[in-house]
Protein backbone atom coordinates (compact mmCIF):
# COMPACT_ATOMS: atom_id res chain seq x y z
CA UNK A 1 0.00 0.00 0.00
CA UNK A 2 1.02 3.15 -0.99
CA UNK A 3 0.07 5.34 1.90
CA UNK A 4 2.68 2.67 4.34
CA UNK A 5 6.00 4.34 5.04
CA UNK A 6 9.08 2.19 5.30
CA UNK A 7 11.12 4.90 8.59
CA UNK A 8 7.16 4.69 10.51
CA UNK A 9 6.90 0.49 10.06
CA UNK A 10 10.25 0.35 11.34
CA UNK A 11 9.36 2.40 14.50
CA UNK A 12 6.18 0.13 14.72
CA UNK A 13 8.09 -3.10 15.45
CA UNK A 14 10.86 -1.21 17.43
CA UNK A 15 7.37 -0.24 20.24
CA UNK A 16 5.99 -3.43 19.69
CA UNK A 17 8.87 -5.25 20.19
CA UNK A 18 9.57 -2.75 23.76
CA UNK A 19 5.75 -3.53 24.20
CA UNK A 20 6.24 -7.39 24.13
CA UNK A 21 9.15 -7.45 26.15
CA UNK A 22 7.85 -5.01 29.21
CA UNK A 23 4.74 -7.18 29.52
CA UNK A 24 6.66 -10.25 29.66
CA UNK A 25 9.10 -8.67 31.91
CA UNK A 26 7.70 -9.28 35.35
CA UNK A 27 7.08 -12.93 34.64
CA UNK A 28 10.94 -13.25 33.23
CA UNK A 29 12.08 -12.00 36.60
CA UNK A 30 9.96 -13.89 39.11
CA UNK A 31 10.93 -16.54 36.76
CA UNK A 32 14.55 -15.67 37.72
CA UNK A 33 14.38 -15.38 41.25
CA UNK A 34 12.75 -18.51 41.66
CA UNK A 35 15.86 -20.30 40.63
CA UNK A 36 17.76 -18.65 43.24
CA UNK A 37 18.45 -19.14 47.23
CA UNK A 38 16.91 -17.17 49.73
CA UNK A 39 20.48 -16.05 50.99
CA UNK A 40 21.26 -15.10 47.41
CA UNK A 41 18.32 -13.07 46.62
CA UNK A 42 18.57 -10.92 49.80
CA UNK A 43 21.94 -9.76 49.25
CA UNK A 44 21.55 -8.13 45.96
CA UNK A 45 17.83 -6.78 44.41
CA UNK A 46 15.90 -9.41 42.25
CA UNK A 47 18.29 -10.69 40.06
CA UNK A 48 18.38 -10.48 35.90
CA UNK A 49 19.52 -13.97 35.44
CA UNK A 50 19.37 -17.32 36.05
CA UNK A 51 19.93 -18.68 39.95
CA UNK A 52 22.73 -21.92 40.80
CA UNK A 53 19.47 -23.34 42.22
CA UNK A 54 18.03 -23.81 38.79
CA UNK A 55 14.57 -25.53 39.12
CA UNK A 56 15.68 -27.09 42.95
CA UNK A 57 13.11 -24.67 44.34
CA UNK A 58 10.34 -26.33 42.19
CA UNK A 59 11.27 -29.32 42.42
CA UNK A 60 11.52 -29.01 46.36
CA UNK A 61 8.26 -27.24 46.43
CA UNK A 62 6.39 -30.05 44.49
CA UNK A 63 7.63 -32.92 46.81
CA UNK A 64 7.41 -31.44 49.96
CA UNK A 65 4.39 -30.00 51.76
CA UNK A 66 3.73 -26.30 51.56
CA UNK A 67 4.98 -24.33 54.86
CA UNK A 68 2.40 -23.57 57.30
CA UNK A 69 -0.64 -25.28 54.57
CA UNK A 70 0.45 -28.90 55.36
CA UNK A 71 -0.65 -30.25 52.12
CA UNK A 72 1.74 -30.85 48.99
CA UNK A 73 1.74 -27.87 45.92
CA UNK A 74 0.63 -31.32 44.35
CA UNK A 75 -2.60 -31.49 45.65
CA UNK A 76 -3.32 -27.62 45.51
CA UNK A 77 -2.74 -27.48 41.51
CA UNK A 78 -4.46 -30.63 40.99
CA UNK A 79 -7.16 -28.91 43.77
CA UNK A 80 -7.57 -25.65 40.73
CA UNK A 81 -7.37 -28.39 38.20
CA UNK A 82 -10.61 -29.78 39.23
CA UNK A 83 -12.33 -26.62 40.24
CA UNK A 84 -11.47 -24.87 36.77
CA UNK A 85 -12.40 -28.00 34.79
CA UNK A 86 -15.57 -28.31 36.91
CA UNK A 87 -16.55 -24.73 35.78
CA UNK A 88 -15.73 -25.20 32.39
CA UNK A 89 -17.68 -28.35 31.98
CA UNK A 90 -20.31 -27.31 33.88
CA UNK A 91 -21.34 -24.13 32.77
CA UNK A 92 -20.78 -25.17 29.37
CA UNK A 93 -23.11 -28.54 29.76
CA UNK A 94 -25.90 -26.74 31.23
CA UNK A 95 -25.58 -23.75 28.52
CA UNK A 96 -26.02 -25.95 25.76
CA UNK A 97 -29.14 -27.20 27.27
CA UNK A 98 -30.89 -24.12 28.80
CA UNK A 99 -30.16 -21.88 25.55
CA UNK A 100 -31.40 -24.87 23.06
CA UNK A 101 -34.38 -24.89 25.16
CA UNK A 102 -35.03 -21.17 25.07
CA UNK A 103 -34.19 -20.79 21.16
CA UNK A 104 -35.69 -24.12 19.77
CA UNK A 105 -38.65 -24.15 22.19
CA UNK A 106 -41.85 -22.48 22.54
CA UNK A 107 -43.83 -23.07 25.91
CA UNK A 108 -45.42 -21.51 28.22
CA UNK A 109 -43.37 -18.79 31.00
CA UNK A 110 -40.16 -18.82 28.28
CA UNK A 111 -39.70 -15.50 28.86
CA UNK A 112 -39.68 -15.44 32.23
CA UNK A 113 -37.36 -18.32 31.99
CA UNK A 114 -35.12 -16.23 30.17
CA UNK A 115 -35.23 -13.26 32.22
CA UNK A 116 -34.51 -15.29 35.01
CA UNK A 117 -31.67 -16.73 33.63
CA UNK A 118 -30.45 -13.35 32.22
CA UNK A 119 -30.88 -11.04 35.47
CA UNK A 120 -27.58 -13.14 36.92
CA UNK A 121 -25.66 -11.24 33.89
CA UNK A 122 -26.00 -8.22 36.53
CA UNK A 123 -24.64 -9.69 39.68
CA UNK A 124 -21.30 -10.73 39.83
CA UNK A 125 -20.59 -13.67 42.85
CA UNK A 126 -18.40 -11.14 44.80
CA UNK A 127 -21.60 -8.70 45.70
CA UNK A 128 -23.55 -11.75 46.89
CA UNK A 129 -21.02 -12.94 48.67
CA UNK A 130 -21.60 -12.96 51.84
CA UNK A 131 -25.36 -14.80 51.43
CA UNK A 132 -24.03 -17.06 49.27
CA UNK A 133 -21.00 -18.54 51.71
CA UNK A 134 -24.22 -18.96 54.35
CA UNK A 135 -26.38 -20.66 51.65
CA UNK A 136 -23.41 -22.89 51.06
CA UNK A 137 -22.58 -23.55 54.28
CA UNK A 138 -26.22 -24.53 55.08
CA UNK A 139 -25.87 -27.36 52.10
CA UNK A 140 -22.85 -28.58 54.05
CA UNK A 141 -20.53 -27.43 51.02
CA UNK A 142 -17.96 -25.74 52.33
CA UNK A 143 -14.46 -27.33 52.37
CA UNK A 144 -15.36 -29.65 49.13
CA UNK A 145 -15.63 -29.77 45.23
CA UNK A 146 -18.97 -29.24 44.59
CA UNK A 147 -18.73 -26.02 47.04
CA UNK A 148 -15.88 -24.51 44.93
CA UNK A 149 -17.73 -25.24 42.01
CA UNK A 150 -21.37 -24.99 41.72
CA UNK A 151 -21.96 -21.21 42.80
CA UNK A 152 -19.85 -20.14 39.82
CA UNK A 153 -21.61 -21.66 37.50
CA UNK A 154 -24.92 -19.61 38.76
CA UNK A 155 -24.21 -17.14 35.62
CA UNK A 156 -25.32 -16.96 32.65
CA UNK A 157 -22.73 -15.70 30.34
CA UNK A 158 -22.25 -18.96 28.52
CA UNK A 159 -26.05 -19.55 28.46
CA UNK A 160 -25.95 -15.79 26.81
CA UNK A 161 -23.01 -16.71 23.90
CA UNK A 162 -24.94 -20.04 22.86
CA UNK A 163 -28.39 -18.39 22.30
CA UNK A 164 -26.53 -15.64 20.41
CA UNK A 165 -25.01 -18.35 18.27
CA UNK A 166 -27.84 -20.81 17.88
CA UNK A 167 -29.84 -17.72 17.00
CA UNK A 168 -27.76 -17.62 13.57
CA UNK A 169 -28.95 -21.54 12.75
CA UNK A 170 -31.25 -21.25 9.70
CA UNK A 171 -34.43 -22.55 10.63
CA UNK A 172 -34.36 -24.54 7.31
CA UNK A 173 -31.69 -26.45 9.47
CA UNK A 174 -34.55 -27.29 11.82
CA UNK A 175 -37.27 -27.66 9.18
CA UNK A 176 -35.29 -30.23 7.45
CA UNK A 177 -34.19 -32.22 10.65
CA UNK A 178 -37.91 -32.66 11.08
CA UNK A 179 -39.05 -33.93 8.34
CA UNK A 180 -36.75 -36.83 8.10
CA UNK A 181 -37.88 -37.43 11.44
CA UNK A 182 -35.47 -36.44 14.30
CA UNK A 183 -36.54 -35.58 17.53
CA UNK A 184 -35.25 -33.19 19.99
CA UNK A 185 -32.61 -34.99 21.30
CA UNK A 186 -31.49 -36.26 17.87
CA UNK A 187 -31.07 -32.67 16.39
CA UNK A 188 -29.43 -31.48 19.38
CA UNK A 189 -26.56 -34.47 19.55
CA UNK A 190 -26.14 -34.97 15.85
CA UNK A 191 -26.26 -31.01 14.00
CA UNK A 192 -26.42 -28.79 16.72
CA UNK A 193 -23.71 -29.95 18.83
CA UNK A 194 -21.10 -30.92 15.84
CA UNK A 195 -21.96 -27.16 14.41
CA UNK A 196 -21.12 -25.48 17.64
CA UNK A 197 -17.59 -26.89 18.39
CA UNK A 198 -15.82 -23.91 17.70
CA UNK A 199 -17.48 -21.99 20.13
CA UNK A 200 -17.77 -24.55 22.64
CA UNK A 201 -14.32 -24.83 22.82
CA UNK A 202 -14.17 -20.73 22.51
CA UNK A 203 -15.92 -21.03 26.06
CA UNK A 204 -14.08 -24.07 27.11
CA UNK A 205 -10.98 -21.49 27.24
CA UNK A 206 -12.61 -18.11 28.63
CA UNK A 207 -14.24 -20.93 31.75
CA UNK A 208 -10.91 -22.56 32.42
CA UNK A 209 -9.54 -19.30 32.86
CA UNK A 210 -12.25 -18.09 34.29
CA UNK A 211 -12.28 -21.12 36.82
CA UNK A 212 -8.33 -21.42 37.38
CA UNK A 213 -7.93 -17.85 38.67
CA UNK A 214 -10.88 -17.71 41.10
CA UNK A 215 -9.88 -15.80 44.03
CA UNK A 216 -12.62 -14.49 46.44
CA UNK A 217 -14.48 -17.63 46.80
CA UNK A 218 -12.10 -20.15 47.21
CA UNK A 219 -10.62 -18.06 49.60
CA UNK A 220 -13.65 -18.09 51.61
CA UNK A 221 -14.88 -21.41 51.38
CA UNK A 222 -11.90 -23.47 52.04
CA UNK A 223 -10.63 -23.49 55.74
CA UNK A 224 -9.10 -26.86 54.86
CA UNK A 225 -5.95 -26.67 52.52
CA UNK A 226 -7.07 -30.28 51.03
CA UNK A 227 -8.98 -28.02 48.94
CA UNK A 228 -7.44 -25.00 48.70
CA UNK A 229 -6.65 -23.67 45.21
CA UNK A 230 -2.97 -22.64 43.92
CA UNK A 231 -3.80 -19.24 43.31
CA UNK A 232 -5.21 -18.53 46.92
CA UNK A 233 -2.33 -19.98 48.46
CA UNK A 234 0.23 -17.61 47.66
CA UNK A 235 -1.74 -14.87 50.06
CA UNK A 236 -0.78 -17.56 52.44
CA UNK A 237 2.71 -17.69 51.96
CA UNK A 238 3.20 -13.96 51.53
CA UNK A 239 1.69 -13.41 54.59
CA UNK A 240 5.06 -14.41 57.26
CA UNK A 241 4.39 -11.84 60.00
CA UNK A 242 7.75 -10.33 60.79
CA UNK A 243 10.06 -12.57 58.80
CA UNK A 244 11.52 -12.66 55.34
CA UNK A 245 9.10 -13.34 52.42
CA UNK A 246 10.44 -16.44 50.99
CA UNK A 247 10.30 -14.96 47.59
CA UNK A 248 11.66 -18.00 45.76
CA UNK A 249 9.40 -19.68 47.02
CA UNK A 250 6.50 -17.11 46.10
CA UNK A 251 7.61 -16.97 42.41
CA UNK A 252 8.37 -20.38 42.40
CA UNK A 253 3.93 -20.68 42.85
CA UNK A 254 3.20 -18.13 41.29
CA UNK A 255 5.06 -19.11 38.04
CA UNK A 256 2.73 -22.78 38.43
CA UNK A 257 -0.08 -21.06 39.25
CA UNK A 258 -0.02 -19.41 36.16
CA UNK A 259 1.37 -21.53 33.65
CA UNK A 260 -1.85 -24.26 33.09
CA UNK A 261 -4.51 -20.74 31.70
CA UNK A 262 -1.42 -19.44 29.73
CA UNK A 263 -1.02 -22.61 28.48
CA UNK A 264 -4.62 -23.33 27.29
CA UNK A 265 -4.86 -19.64 26.02
CA UNK A 266 -1.76 -20.54 23.67
CA UNK A 267 -2.49 -23.85 22.56
CA UNK A 268 -6.56 -22.30 21.86
CA UNK A 269 -5.50 -18.86 20.86
CA UNK A 270 -7.82 -19.30 17.56
CA UNK A 271 -11.12 -20.63 19.22
CA UNK A 272 -10.00 -17.81 22.19
CA UNK A 273 -9.77 -14.82 20.48
CA UNK A 274 -12.74 -15.50 17.55
CA UNK A 275 -15.23 -16.24 20.71
CA UNK A 276 -14.29 -13.81 22.83
CA UNK A 277 -15.03 -10.81 19.87
CA UNK A 278 -17.62 -12.51 18.10
CA UNK A 279 -19.40 -13.03 21.41
CA UNK A 280 -19.55 -9.75 22.55
CA UNK A 281 -21.27 -8.70 19.26
CA UNK B 1 -37.45 -19.98 12.91
CA UNK B 2 -38.89 -23.20 13.65
CA UNK B 3 -40.08 -24.99 16.83
CA UNK B 4 -40.08 -28.29 18.43
CA UNK B 5 -43.28 -27.71 19.74
CA UNK B 6 -45.11 -30.74 20.60
CA UNK B 7 -43.17 -32.11 23.42
CA UNK B 8 -44.58 -29.82 26.10
CA UNK B 9 -42.27 -31.63 28.93
CA UNK B 10 -38.41 -31.93 27.27
CA UNK B 11 -38.14 -27.99 27.35
CA UNK B 12 -38.47 -28.02 31.40
CA UNK B 13 -36.11 -31.03 31.54
CA UNK B 14 -33.68 -29.30 29.65
CA UNK B 15 -34.01 -25.81 31.30
CA UNK B 16 -33.84 -27.66 34.91
CA UNK B 17 -30.28 -27.72 35.99
CA UNK B 18 -29.46 -23.80 35.12
CA UNK B 19 -32.73 -22.95 36.79
CA UNK B 20 -32.14 -25.23 39.81
CA UNK B 21 -28.75 -23.99 40.10
CA UNK B 22 -29.25 -20.23 39.42
CA UNK B 23 -31.93 -20.22 41.92
CA UNK B 24 -30.23 -21.83 44.91
CA UNK B 25 -26.45 -20.21 44.02
CA UNK B 26 -27.65 -16.88 42.59
CA UNK B 27 -31.52 -15.92 43.61
CA UNK B 28 -31.96 -17.52 47.07
CA UNK B 29 -28.58 -15.58 48.48
CA UNK B 30 -29.66 -12.48 46.52
CA UNK B 31 -33.00 -12.39 47.98
CA UNK B 32 -30.66 -13.07 51.73
CA UNK B 33 -28.64 -10.11 51.40
CA UNK B 34 -31.54 -7.48 50.61
CA UNK B 35 -33.56 -9.37 53.93
CA UNK B 36 -29.79 -9.02 55.50
CA UNK B 37 -29.79 -5.49 55.11
CA UNK B 38 -32.92 -4.45 57.58
CA UNK B 39 -31.96 -6.91 59.92
CA UNK B 40 -29.74 -6.54 62.86
CA UNK B 41 -28.22 -9.88 63.86
CA UNK B 42 -25.76 -10.73 66.91
CA UNK B 43 -22.49 -12.04 66.10
CA UNK B 44 -23.53 -15.46 66.76
CA UNK B 45 -26.32 -14.96 64.35
CA UNK B 46 -28.50 -16.21 67.49
CA UNK B 47 -31.20 -13.59 66.85
CA UNK B 48 -32.60 -11.09 64.63
CA UNK B 49 -34.17 -7.82 65.03
CA UNK B 50 -35.84 -5.79 62.01
CA UNK B 51 -34.33 -2.59 61.96
CA UNK B 52 -35.65 -1.09 59.23
CA UNK B 53 -33.05 1.76 57.22
CA UNK B 54 -30.85 1.55 60.36
CA UNK B 55 -28.26 -0.60 58.50
CA UNK B 56 -28.00 2.32 55.54
CA UNK B 57 -28.13 5.46 57.55
CA UNK B 58 -25.22 3.21 59.53
CA UNK B 59 -23.02 2.86 56.17
CA UNK B 60 -24.04 6.43 54.43
CA UNK B 61 -23.66 8.14 57.70
CA UNK B 62 -20.14 7.08 57.62
CA UNK B 63 -17.79 9.31 55.99
CA UNK B 64 -15.23 6.64 55.59
CA UNK B 65 -17.29 5.34 52.79
CA UNK B 66 -17.27 7.62 50.92
CA UNK B 67 -13.76 8.07 50.54
CA UNK B 68 -14.15 4.25 49.73
CA UNK B 69 -16.23 5.52 46.64
CA UNK B 70 -13.89 7.98 45.78
CA UNK B 71 -10.86 5.53 46.15
CA UNK B 72 -12.64 3.17 44.06
CA UNK B 73 -13.94 5.77 41.65
CA UNK B 74 -10.28 6.91 41.38
CA UNK B 75 -8.70 3.36 41.37
CA UNK B 76 -11.57 1.86 38.25
CA UNK B 77 -10.84 5.09 36.03
CA UNK B 78 -6.82 4.84 36.26
CA UNK B 79 -7.16 1.18 35.36
CA UNK B 80 -9.77 1.58 32.83
CA UNK B 81 -8.05 4.99 31.12
CA UNK B 82 -4.54 2.96 31.63
CA UNK B 83 -5.44 -0.03 30.07
CA UNK B 84 -7.44 0.86 27.17
CA UNK B 85 -5.07 3.77 25.89
CA UNK B 86 -1.94 1.07 26.12
CA UNK B 87 -4.35 -1.16 24.33
CA UNK B 88 -4.96 0.92 22.02
CA UNK B 89 -1.09 2.24 21.42
CA UNK B 90 -0.16 -1.04 20.93
CA UNK B 91 -3.24 -2.25 18.35
CA UNK B 92 -2.79 0.73 16.15
CA UNK B 93 0.95 -0.58 15.67
CA UNK B 94 0.35 -3.70 15.32
CA UNK B 95 -2.38 -2.86 12.73
CA UNK B 96 -0.63 -1.48 10.64
CA UNK B 97 2.40 -3.50 10.57
CA UNK B 98 0.54 -5.94 8.66
CA UNK B 99 3.64 -8.82 8.73
CA UNK B 100 3.77 -10.07 11.89
CA UNK B 101 0.65 -8.38 13.88
CA UNK B 102 -0.55 -12.00 14.71
CA UNK B 103 2.78 -13.11 15.87
CA UNK B 104 2.43 -9.87 18.36
CA UNK B 105 -0.88 -10.73 19.09
CA UNK B 106 0.35 -14.25 20.64
CA UNK B 107 2.99 -12.06 22.56
CA UNK B 108 0.62 -10.01 24.05
CA UNK B 109 -2.66 -11.58 24.83
CA UNK B 110 -1.34 -14.18 27.70
CA UNK B 111 -1.87 -11.70 30.55
CA UNK B 112 -4.98 -12.26 30.19
CA UNK B 113 -5.34 -15.70 31.34
CA UNK B 114 -2.68 -14.76 34.38
CA UNK B 115 -5.12 -14.59 37.73
CA UNK B 116 -5.69 -11.26 39.20
CA UNK B 117 -3.81 -12.51 42.26
CA UNK B 118 -0.90 -13.60 40.66
CA UNK B 119 -0.29 -10.24 38.77
CA UNK B 120 -0.40 -8.88 42.14
CA UNK B 121 2.33 -10.68 43.52
CA UNK B 122 4.72 -10.29 40.48
CA UNK B 123 4.31 -6.48 40.75
CA UNK B 124 4.94 -6.61 44.29
CA UNK B 125 8.15 -8.34 43.89
CA UNK B 126 9.14 -6.25 41.18
CA UNK B 127 8.04 -2.86 44.09
CA UNK B 128 9.21 -5.34 47.07
CA UNK B 129 11.18 -2.57 49.46
CA UNK B 130 13.91 -4.28 49.95
CA UNK B 131 14.87 -6.18 46.52
CA UNK B 132 12.43 -5.16 44.14
CA UNK B 133 14.12 -4.39 40.67
CA UNK B 134 11.84 -1.11 40.29
CA UNK B 135 12.14 0.49 44.08
CA UNK B 136 16.06 0.00 43.20
CA UNK B 137 15.80 1.77 40.47
CA UNK B 138 13.15 4.40 41.69
CA UNK B 139 16.17 5.07 44.57
CA UNK B 140 18.61 5.99 41.97
CA UNK B 141 16.38 8.45 41.21
CA UNK B 142 15.74 9.67 44.15
CA UNK B 143 12.18 8.23 44.59
CA UNK B 144 11.47 6.60 48.64
CA UNK B 145 8.83 3.10 47.74
CA UNK B 146 7.53 1.94 50.42
CA UNK B 147 3.80 0.90 49.72
CA UNK B 148 3.46 -0.24 52.97
CA UNK B 149 3.20 2.91 54.23
CA UNK B 150 2.33 5.04 51.63
CA UNK B 151 -1.00 5.17 50.79
CA UNK B 152 -0.63 6.64 47.01
CA UNK B 153 2.20 4.45 46.16
CA UNK B 154 0.17 1.42 47.32
CA UNK B 155 -2.58 2.71 44.96
CA UNK B 156 -0.72 2.50 42.38
CA UNK B 157 0.90 -0.51 42.25
CA UNK B 158 -2.22 -1.94 42.70
CA UNK B 159 -3.43 0.00 39.69
CA UNK B 160 -0.33 -0.96 37.74
CA UNK B 161 -0.60 -4.46 38.24
CA UNK B 162 -4.58 -4.31 37.12
CA UNK B 163 -3.17 -2.68 34.33
CA UNK B 164 -0.80 -5.19 33.28
CA UNK B 165 -3.49 -8.13 33.26
CA UNK B 166 -6.24 -6.45 31.51
CA UNK B 167 -4.70 -4.54 28.82
CA UNK B 168 -4.52 -7.93 26.99
CA UNK B 169 -8.05 -8.16 26.86
CA UNK B 170 -8.54 -4.48 25.57
CA UNK B 171 -5.72 -5.41 22.92
CA UNK B 172 -7.44 -8.13 21.32
CA UNK B 173 -10.90 -6.14 20.88
CA UNK B 174 -8.93 -3.06 19.46
CA UNK B 175 -6.88 -5.05 17.13
CA UNK B 176 -10.50 -6.90 15.99
CA UNK B 177 -12.27 -3.47 15.67
CA UNK B 178 -9.25 -1.77 13.60
CA UNK B 179 -9.17 -4.72 11.41
CA UNK B 180 -12.46 -4.50 9.96
CA UNK B 181 -11.78 -0.62 9.35
CA UNK B 182 -11.87 -0.61 5.87
CA UNK B 183 -8.78 0.12 4.45
CA UNK B 184 -9.96 1.83 0.87
CA UNK B 185 -10.93 4.86 3.50
CA UNK B 186 -7.99 5.03 4.96
CA UNK B 187 -6.02 4.84 1.68
CA UNK B 188 -8.29 7.73 0.55
CA UNK B 189 -7.41 10.04 3.36
CA UNK B 190 -4.18 9.08 2.60
CA UNK B 191 -4.19 10.23 -0.38
CA UNK B 192 -6.12 13.87 0.34
CA UNK B 193 -2.79 14.35 2.09
CA UNK B 194 -3.87 13.49 5.86
CA UNK B 195 -0.80 12.43 7.83
CA UNK B 196 -1.33 9.54 9.63
CA UNK B 197 -1.67 11.09 13.27
CA UNK B 198 -4.66 13.02 11.20
CA UNK B 199 -5.77 9.80 9.96
CA UNK B 200 -5.94 8.10 13.37
CA UNK B 201 -7.97 10.94 14.73
CA UNK B 202 -10.49 11.80 12.40
CA UNK B 203 -11.49 7.94 11.01
CA UNK B 204 -10.33 5.77 12.84
CA UNK B 205 -10.65 6.69 16.50
CA UNK B 206 -14.63 7.89 15.84
CA UNK B 207 -15.20 4.43 14.04
CA UNK B 208 -13.62 2.78 17.47
CA UNK B 209 -16.16 4.65 19.18
CA UNK B 210 -18.30 1.46 19.96
CA UNK B 211 -15.71 -0.67 20.90
CA UNK B 212 -14.34 1.78 23.23
CA UNK B 213 -17.93 2.33 24.78
CA UNK B 214 -18.47 -1.74 24.98
CA UNK B 215 -14.59 -1.58 26.58
CA UNK B 216 -14.76 1.15 28.95
CA UNK B 217 -17.75 -0.63 30.78
CA UNK B 218 -16.30 -3.93 30.69
CA UNK B 219 -13.08 -2.31 32.57
CA UNK B 220 -15.43 -0.75 34.64
CA UNK B 221 -16.80 -4.09 35.79
CA UNK B 222 -13.57 -5.36 36.37
CA UNK B 223 -11.92 -3.07 38.31
CA UNK B 224 -15.31 -3.42 40.45
CA UNK B 225 -15.05 -6.91 40.98
CA UNK B 226 -11.84 -8.90 39.88
CA UNK B 227 -9.21 -6.99 41.09
CA UNK B 228 -10.29 -8.26 44.60
CA UNK B 229 -7.55 -10.54 43.94
CA UNK B 230 -4.79 -8.21 43.19
CA UNK B 231 -6.08 -6.07 46.33
CA UNK B 232 -5.40 -8.77 48.82
CA UNK B 233 -2.27 -9.88 47.99
CA UNK B 234 -0.48 -6.82 47.22
CA UNK B 235 -2.14 -4.21 50.44
CA UNK B 236 -4.67 -6.60 51.82
CA UNK B 237 -6.79 -3.04 51.46
CA UNK B 238 -4.04 -0.57 53.08
CA UNK B 239 -2.04 1.04 54.08
CA UNK B 240 -4.97 2.09 56.56
CA UNK B 241 -8.25 2.05 54.28
CA UNK B 242 -5.71 4.04 50.90
CA UNK B 243 -6.52 0.93 48.96
CA UNK B 244 -9.94 -0.31 49.85
CA UNK B 245 -12.51 -0.67 47.28
CA UNK B 246 -16.34 -1.38 47.64
CA UNK B 247 -15.74 -4.97 47.18
CA UNK B 248 -12.98 -4.91 49.34
CA UNK B 249 -14.85 -3.13 52.46
CA UNK B 250 -17.89 -5.59 51.48
CA UNK B 251 -15.56 -8.67 52.51
CA UNK B 252 -13.64 -6.65 55.02
CA UNK B 253 -16.77 -5.66 56.98
CA UNK B 254 -18.85 -8.91 56.39
CA UNK B 255 -15.80 -11.70 56.84
CA UNK B 256 -13.59 -9.97 58.51
CA UNK B 257 -15.37 -7.53 60.97
CA UNK B 258 -18.58 -9.83 61.30
CA UNK B 259 -20.75 -7.04 61.03
CA UNK B 260 -23.45 -8.77 58.73
CA UNK B 261 -26.00 -5.95 58.49
CA UNK B 262 -24.00 -3.08 57.50
CA UNK B 263 -22.14 -5.69 54.73
CA UNK B 264 -25.26 -6.60 53.55
CA UNK B 265 -26.36 -2.86 53.27
CA UNK B 266 -23.35 -2.23 51.16
CA UNK B 267 -23.99 -5.24 49.13
CA UNK B 268 -27.54 -4.02 48.20
CA UNK B 269 -26.00 -0.25 47.83
CA UNK B 270 -23.64 -1.74 45.38
CA UNK B 271 -26.08 -3.56 43.45
CA UNK B 272 -28.11 -0.56 42.94
CA UNK B 273 -25.16 1.20 41.94
CA UNK B 274 -23.53 -1.23 39.33
CA UNK B 275 -27.38 -1.39 37.75
CA UNK B 276 -27.67 2.07 37.64
CA UNK B 277 -24.58 2.56 36.13
CA UNK B 278 -24.52 -0.31 33.34
CA UNK B 279 -28.65 0.94 33.04
CA UNK B 280 -26.97 4.88 32.41
CA UNK B 281 -24.21 3.75 30.30
CA UNK B 282 -26.36 1.93 27.70
CA UNK B 283 -29.24 4.20 27.93
CA UNK B 284 -27.28 7.55 27.59
CA UNK B 285 -23.41 7.09 26.88
CA UNK B 286 -24.46 4.82 23.56
CA UNK B 287 -26.52 6.98 21.88
CA UNK B 288 -23.82 9.61 21.33
CA UNK B 289 -21.48 7.24 20.59
CA UNK B 290 -20.98 7.09 16.49
CA UNK B 291 -21.59 3.80 14.50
Amino acid sequence: MRYQRLGLNLVSHLLLAAGCGLFFLPVWLAFTASTHSMSDLYTHIAPLWLGDVGLGNYVQLLSEPVSGLNTGMLRLLFNSLVMATGIAVGKIVISVLAAYAIVFFRFPFRRLCFWLIFITLMLPVEVRILPTYEVVANLHMLDSYSGLILPLIASATATFLLRQFYLTIPPELVEAARIDGAGPWRFLKDILLPLSKTNLAALFVIMFIYGWNQYLWPLLITTDADYMTVVVSLKRMLTTGDALVPWQDVTATAILAMGPPILVILLLQRYFVKGLVDAEK
Amino acid sequence: MAYFQRSHFTPWLLLAPQLIIVSVFFFWPAWQAVKQAFYIEDAFGLSQQFAGLSNFIAVLSNPNYYSVIWTTVVFSLSVALGAMSIALFLAVLADRVIKGASTYKTFLIWPYAVAPAVAGVLWLFLFDPSLGLITALLERLGIEWNHNLEGGQALLLVILASVWKQMSYNFVFFLAGLQAIPKSLLEAAAIDGASPMRRFWTIIFPLLSPTSFFLLVMNSIYAFFETFGTIDTVTSGGPGSATTTLVYKIYQDGFVGQNLGTSAAQSVLLMVLVGGLTFIQFRFVERRVQY
